[in-house]
């Protein structure tokens, strides 16, 4: 079993003690994120951003002591991990998961032994509606959001009859929910593919056969470079479009100049004016050597927000954190953000399309796609 | 026509699983080893030829690296770790095979990071070609079915027709008597071992050029390549190219066809989604067929004694 633990702040805690100084106990963080296997990349964005954010807080990241092990993209790991982090490392937030389906094993256990949970990413449509709980938020969106966004596109573009694909998994499920929730024309053909599927010439040779006009594909991490740069050889040429996950910094450089031109929706890029995004990238490329991803963003986002809640209560008394959690008090690098009622973000939604800034593969923004949207699910949500 | 294109792809797939098994058959016939780390030599194809594709500009020059740097690899991990296991019964082999899983894994993230790689096809083989009948189809795949048909021929040439083909034949019938006759078998394991991982290499780079160079992306592939070998029977390497081909057009045309058929008892997203699923199963319900009827696979030893 490998573990990648790393103790940041511990240092200067343990300086704290010895100098007897009488500032509040760090809050204790668990971070649970896939640093190895073929799911890594995001993991390791979600990493970076997060400890980014404390190491650019300066005197005041140290608020957060953190704790990070690897869950291998696995459930059963991940579950092992949390209770782990809970028991025995006593932590008081939970955070970083990047998967739904391993959000869907540690959430609901976490909350309800008292721990608060700050999504930096997966958040499925269960844990939004009925599901919801006073100490869970999403800090990065609700899973049909950017696909809600894109469907909002599509329409908006006019294009008449899109086809859709996307894997047979519950995000999978969301994410076409999501768009034909907000897309108005008519569908060619709607796949669903297999999770961890890398060849997808029999859906390209249905995409050719079919007469739509646009594809629309959800397919996160190496699923996405495999199906683009297939696409591009097999000459059909019919545009793409998709939520931002399907071209995020992480994965631009793998797919090349296949993806030049796409049409992409999201919450956050690079480009987004403000001063709070401006220095997270600046900064993101001076400490790494890359540009930052969506995931990357959203992990410095949940740091900045739990240093925000750190500094006007403790995690002790619950209702309190709760509160100063809720108003959101933070710079965030999406320039506005707030909460709904189901404590999933209200926030803008943008389209963007996939430049060539020198030799690097970006996003640039081109317009908006939704502007203060929440989600389906708020209503559902009795809390 | 759709159904052309699903045919060539499903022999466009069935070749590529055939690359991967061949090397997997060999080791696991002559060797009688369960080698889980194939999967690993075949991501070390794919870095190989995505890292000197990169540095040199030229993918030929890259696809040559990863057969080198495939056998090298293999004839080492052969050496260093694999030669201390064929004495040893299979849950020891799987157990250290897995833990080299894990060591190359780790150790391509240190060399390269966690963020796939990028390596494209050159101008010449990329693009969509015209085929007879008006059928586009993208000219790479159609260098992969040409790559796995040479391949194929070349170790039906290598088994049949050379002595080094005669002595992986007499190893896989009876190795001490081999060994009794004065031939060098360790010096034999190597080879073998090296000429699998090269062909697992290869596959690699190939694949790798139209999916995604990553961690990790030799492991769903690994376990197709088991069940070739485990419908071909074990150890041929007729059977592992039929079984490949097999196991890819019902893979393929599974896809393809069955969420069309399903939509004429269901509404679509049910089809869909149900047709998806039982897509997925149904090259290991082809797997179960053949165990039932023939349990030592197509081509497998009749009576063999494992």
């Amino acid at each position: 079993m490998k573990l990648n633990r790393l103790l940041i702040g511990a240092a200067a805690a343990a300086a704290i003690a010895l100098a007897g100084a009488t500032q509040a106990e760090p809050v204790k963080v668990g971070m649970i994120t896939t640093l190895s296997g073929g799911g890594a990349g995001l993991g390791v964005d979600t990493r970076d951003g997060f400890l980014l954010a404390l190491k650019n807080a300066g005197e005041a990241g140290q608020a957060v002591e953190l704790v990070i092990e690897d869950d291998q993209q696995k459930p059963d790991v991940a579950v092992q991990i949390a209770d782990k982090m809970i028991q025995s490392e006593q932590v008081d937030v939970l955070t970083g998961i990047v998967w739904s389906n391993l959000a869907m094993a540690v959430v609901p256990a976490a909350v309800a032994q008292g721990k608060f949970y700050l999504s930096t990413n997966a958040a499925p449509s269960q844990l939004a509606g009925a599901g919801c709980d006073p100490k869970y938020f999403s800090v990065s969106y609700q899973n049909d959001n950017l696909h809600e966004a894109a469907g909002a596109h599509a329409t908006e573009a006019g294009i008449g009859k899109v086809f859709i694909m996307a894997p047979n998994y519950p995000a999978g499920h969301d994410s076409l929910a999501g768009f034909k929730r907000y897309y108005k024309g008519a569908l060619a053909g709607e796949i669903h593919t297999q999770v961890g599927q890398t060849d997808y010439a029999a859906e390209i040779a249905q995409i050719r056969a079919s007469d739509a006009d646009a594809v629309f594909f959800f397919l996160p991490g190496g699923m996405g470079i495999a199906f683009m740069k297939q696409y591009a050889e097999s000459g059909v040429g019919k545009p793409v479009i998709g939520p931002g996950f399907s071209f995020s910094q992480d994965v631009l450089p793998a797919v090349g100049d296949a993806a030049l031109g796409v049409r992409n929706t999201a919450q956050w890029s690079k480009d987004l004016e403000n001063e709070a995004n401006r220095a997270f990238v600046e900064t993101f490329q001076a400490e790494y050597g890359r540009l930052p991803s969506l995931y990357a963003a959203q992990a410095y986002d949940t740091a900045n927000l739990l240093l925000s809640a750190a500094a006007k209560a403790d995690p002790g008394d619950a209702d309190a954190f709760r509160a100063a959690l809720a108003q959101a008090d933070f710079p965030s690098v999406r320039g506005k953000f707030r909460f709904g009622p189901n404590q999933h973000p209200i926030q803008d939604y943008y389209v963007r399309e996939v430049v060539k800034e020198g030799e690097v593969l970006t996003n640039r923004i081109i317009g908006p796609a939704m502007t203060d949207h929440g989600d389906a699910y708020a209503g559902q949500c009795k809390m | 026509m759709l159904l052309a294109e699903q045919a060539l792809n499903g022999l466009q797939y069935g070749m590529m699983l055939f690359l991967m098994a061949a090397g997997l058959t060999l080791v696991f016939g002559v060797m009688g080893l369960i080698n889980l780390a194939h999967g690993a030599l075949y991501m070390t194809g794919a870095f190989a030829c995505a890292a000197v594709a990169a540095a040199s500009g030229s993918f030929w020059l890259g696809l040559a690296a990863s057969l080198v740097a495939a056998a090298a690899a293999g004839a080492l991990v052969e050496m260093a770790v694999i030669r201390r296991l064929y004495a040893r019964d299979h849950l020891d082999q799987v157990l250290a095979t897995f833990a080299l899983i894990l060591v190359f894994s780790e150790g391509t993230r240190w060399l390269f990071g966690s963020f796939p790689l990028y390596l494209t096809l050159p101008p010449a083989l990329s693009g969509a070609v015209m085929l007879p009948g008006g059928l586009h189809y993208p000219l790479f795949r159609l260098v992969i079915i040409g790559f796995g048909a040479a391949v194929a021929l070349g170790l039906w040439w290598l088994i049949a027709r050379t002595r080094l083909g005669i002595r992986i034949r007499a190893g896989e019938a009876d190795r001490e008597m081999i060994g009794a006759l004065g031939v060098d078998i360790a010096r034999l394991y190597t080879i073998v071992f090296a000429l699998g991982a090269a062909l697992a290499g290869l596959a690699g780079a190939l694949v790798g050029t139209i999916q995604s160079v990553q961690v990790g992306m030799g492991e769903p592939v690994l376990i197709l390549a088991f069940v070739v070998v485990v419908i071909g029977g074990i150890g041929s390497i007729k059977g592992a190219f039929i079984g490949a081909l097999l196991v890819g057009m019902t893979d393929t045309l599974g896809k393809a066809l069955l969420p069309g058929l399903l939509s004429r008892a269901w509404d679509a997203a049910g089809a869909n989604s149900l047709g998806a699923s039982l897509a997925s199963v149904l090259i290991y319900v082809l797997m179960a067929v053949v165990l039932i009827l023939r349990p030592q696979g197509l081509f497998g030893a009749q009576g063999a004694e494992r």
